[in-house]
């Protein structure tokens, strides 16, 4: 065996296992929420497999509610995000001023204070507008949350597109829009796309604007966890039941995406 | 033309919601997920049904995030909630900023079958201002088995040198056995609830009469110091990480020889189906030092209607069945009188199927009875609470002071050390609070 090859296999060994330590989490809650309350406690893997859990999370909660506020809120404000975020990396990666790049960092440095530094804030902004319990109110919140990113994560696509294509379709006539659409979004759109997957994961897993701007009608997954999870009594079976509830529709989402994610990650940097 | 209808539709739509709004009133409730309260859901249909012109919502949330959510709604006035799951550590202090609406109950609520300490804890210048909904205390569990085969007895009254003495003889490392367990976890509702009590009954208190911390006085240290040596020498390994869980995992499955802990575990130890020792489990007061007062905690979760609830009848009816004689009757026909919701009333622990279904009753009900929230200490002090200060500083203090001593326990720091960083910090917050000059 040539030490080319050995090298091979020892970072396959090495990948595989960093793959299942981080997989490892996901596993074990996969695991429990098939347990009784009883087995929960033993990490074994041999038990009798029950949906008793399932049942229970299903008698005491109204999934499906949950699941739509949080689908709505985090593709709605996604959507939203990248429309706002695009036209700004636009004009930031093509037409940049001397104010370009401490605009950028200024935007960035927002994402550095604690939510709950302005949590009281924006709670009596929500109560004063009636957004209070709304979806709508979730989707706003987390637009302007995540608005930071996109442009960030749009503008470094932007950035790795040649001037000069620009220009050239510049010189056939083609006006700002029609730059955007035909010749900006498809060349980067592996990059975009995966600015949404973003987007679309950190809004679904946030857990600090939801569970305090959200009672009942906009209660979204996280919420949901919330109410299963208590430091007097153990019920792992069943946090363990609704946490897999709760991550199963994003995880499908994200295998199914994972090519594009992937491709968009090292977009520009194979080049 | 075709506008107009549109506007009239959407008018008449509207006018239909809040015609319906104000027939039927909704009560949103948030509650905190433990499984009274998941029991008190389910059961609530039947509250429904007797009153179909009441509508329930419910919000349950873990501990910690329900008590942001409801600190924020009720300090912002916002009115999401028309009845809130609130602690004893909260009522005191919203009913003196005029949060609460104070609940005067009908004589068909019979308050006086409340226990007395319990009634005293929620309510604030002699009024109620909230309904108790499950009242706890805490106390000594031990293993009959271990004590049985070291030829050991546990007194009537143990005092924490009788329980190091135990612990020393009971600690077998090389079998996973150790002398006792006790909650490490740093937080004023986590460490310091025990801390506190230790403190208390060596005679010690959180603030003097005018308000100045005490946490440099001998009476901190000689409890700091039994604490950190019992858990050091004869408790299990991380034990700064332990709370109340992960406490009864290990007493439930044979780990620990004795458990200084809340008496609701009680019920928890005695069910075979959680606990492997179930049928080793003995009982005894919490342990005392130099004075019996405040040696045990008082915890209360309760129902409380905010003074921004736009339903406050209807919320105010629920909460009374809620916490109702009726009520604990309902559950204990629909899953047994050992899940009765306890401590709150004494009718409960009068009742002979109570007593039959959970062996440990009178010692529940002895324990919250002497719990004294508005007496709790040996010396006099200014605030209501065993465990914790009834003042909103208490939170942040408490915690920091709960973190200290964890960095005691753990050898960060030394005893002396921790207890002067934490006297420190308390008289900075004390100061910013405008409690002292």
């Amino acid at each position: 065996m040539t030490t080319a090859n050995m090298r091979q296999i020892g970072v396959g060994i090495l990948g595989w296992g960093v793959a299942l330590v981080m997989f490892l989490p996901i596993l074990i809650i996969g695991v429990t929420a098939f347990k009784t309350e009883q087995d929960a406690y033993a990490l074994s893997l041999i038990f009798t497999p029950t949906l008793d859990s399932f049942r229970e999370v299903f008698e005491r909660s109204h999934y499906s509610t949950f699941v739509y506020n949080s689908m709505a809120v985090s593709i709605i404000s996604t959507l939203l995000s990248l429309v706002i975020a695009v036209p700004a990396a636009y004009s930031m990666a093509f037409f940049p001023n001397r104010k370009t790049q401490k605009l950028l960092l200024w935007m960035l440095s927002t994402k550095m204070m604690p939510a709950v530094g302005v949590l009281i804030p924006i709670y009596l902004l929500a109560k004063n507008t009636g957004l209070l319990d709304s979806v709508p109110g979730l989707i706003i919140v987390y637009t302007l949350m995540n608005l930071p990113i996109a442009v960030w994560m749009a503008f470094t696509y932007f950035n790795e597109v040649p001037k000069e294509i620009l220009e050239a379709a510049r010189i056939d006539g083609a006006n700002a829009w029609q730059e955007i659409w035909h010749l900006l979004l498809p060349t980067t759109l592996p990059g975009l796309s995966s600015t949404a997957l973003l987007l679309i994961i950190l809004s679904w897993n946030e857990a600090f604007w939801s569970l305090n701007l959200s009672s009942v009608n906009a209660a979204p997954l996280t919420v949901f966890i919330a109410s299963y999870s208590n430091p007097e009594g153990l019920f792992w079976a069943k946090l363990s039941a609704a946490s897999f509830l709760a991550v199963a529709p994003i995880m499908a989402v994200g295998w199914v995406a994972q090519k594009q994610l992937v491709r968009g990650m090292t977009f520009g940097a194979v080049k | 033309m075709k506008r107009k209808t549109l506007l009239s539709t959407l008018a008449t739509a509207l006018f239909a919601t809040v015609g319906l709004a104000s027939a039927a009133s909704t009560v949103t409730i948030a509650s905190i997920n433990n499984p009274d309260m998941i029991e008190l859901q389910k059961l609530s249909k039947q509250f429904e049904t007797a009153n179909p012109d009441i509508k329930l919502r419910w919000v349950v949330l873990e501990e910690g995030v329900l008590r942001q959510r409801v600190t924020t709604d009720i300090a912002t006035n916002s009115g999401q909630f028309d009845l809130m799951t609130i602690g004893a550590y909260e009522a005191p202090i919203w009913a003196k900023r005029g949060w609460l609406s104070p609940l005067d109950m009908p004589a068909s609520y019979d308050l006086d079958d409340v226990i007395k300490a319990v009634r005293d804890g929620l309510s604030y210048e002699g009024k109620l201002y909230a309904v108790p909904f499950y009242a706890e205390s805490s106390m000594t569990y031990y293993r009959k088995d271990l004590f049985d085969a070291k030829g050991l007895k546990m007194p009537a009254q143990p005092t924490w040198n009788d329980v190091a003495g135990f612990a020393e003889k009971l600690t077998d490392k090389a079998k996973g056995t150790y002398g006792i367990c006790l909650r490490g976890r740093a937080g004023w509702g986590e460490n310091m609830a025990l801390v506190t009590t230790m403190a208390n009954t060596n005679g010690g208190r959180w603030f003097d009469e005018k308000w100045k911390p005490t946490l440099d006085t001998p009476e901190w240290k000689k409890a700091v110091t039994q604490y950190v040596d019992l858990l050091n020498k004869y408790g299990p390994p991380g034990a700064s990480a332990n709370g109340f869980n992960e406490n009864l995992v290990l007493f439930g499955g044979g780990k620990c020889a004795m458990w200084v802990d809340a008496t609701v575990a009680a019920g928890m130890l005695y069910d075979g189906k959680e606990s492997k020792v179930a049928d080793k489990v003995a009982f005894a007061p919490a342990p005392i030092a130099s004075t019996p007062k405040g040696a045990h905690w008082l915890w209360m979760w309760s129902l409380a209607i905010p003074k921004s609830s736009k339903s406050q009848d209807a919320a105010k009816k629920f909460a009374a069945w809620a916490t109702s004689k009726e009520y604990i009757q309902l559950v204990a026909k629909d899953k047994g009188w050992a899940s009765a919701p306890s401590g709150t009333r004494k009718s409960t622990y009068a009742s002979p199927e109570y007593q039959k279904a959970a062996p440990f009753a009178s010692f529940v009900l002895n324990s919250i009875e002497t719990a004294n929230p508005t007496d709790p200490t040996l010396q006099k002090v200014p605030y209501i609470g065993v465990q914790f200060a009834t003042i909103p500083e208490f939170q942040s203090i408490g915690t920091v002071v709960g973190q200290t001593i964890a960095g005691a326990l753990t050898g960060k720091t030394t005893i002396d050390a921790a207890l002067k960083t934490a006297q420190a910090q308390a008289e900075r917050a004390m100061k910013q609070g405008g409690y002292l000059k």
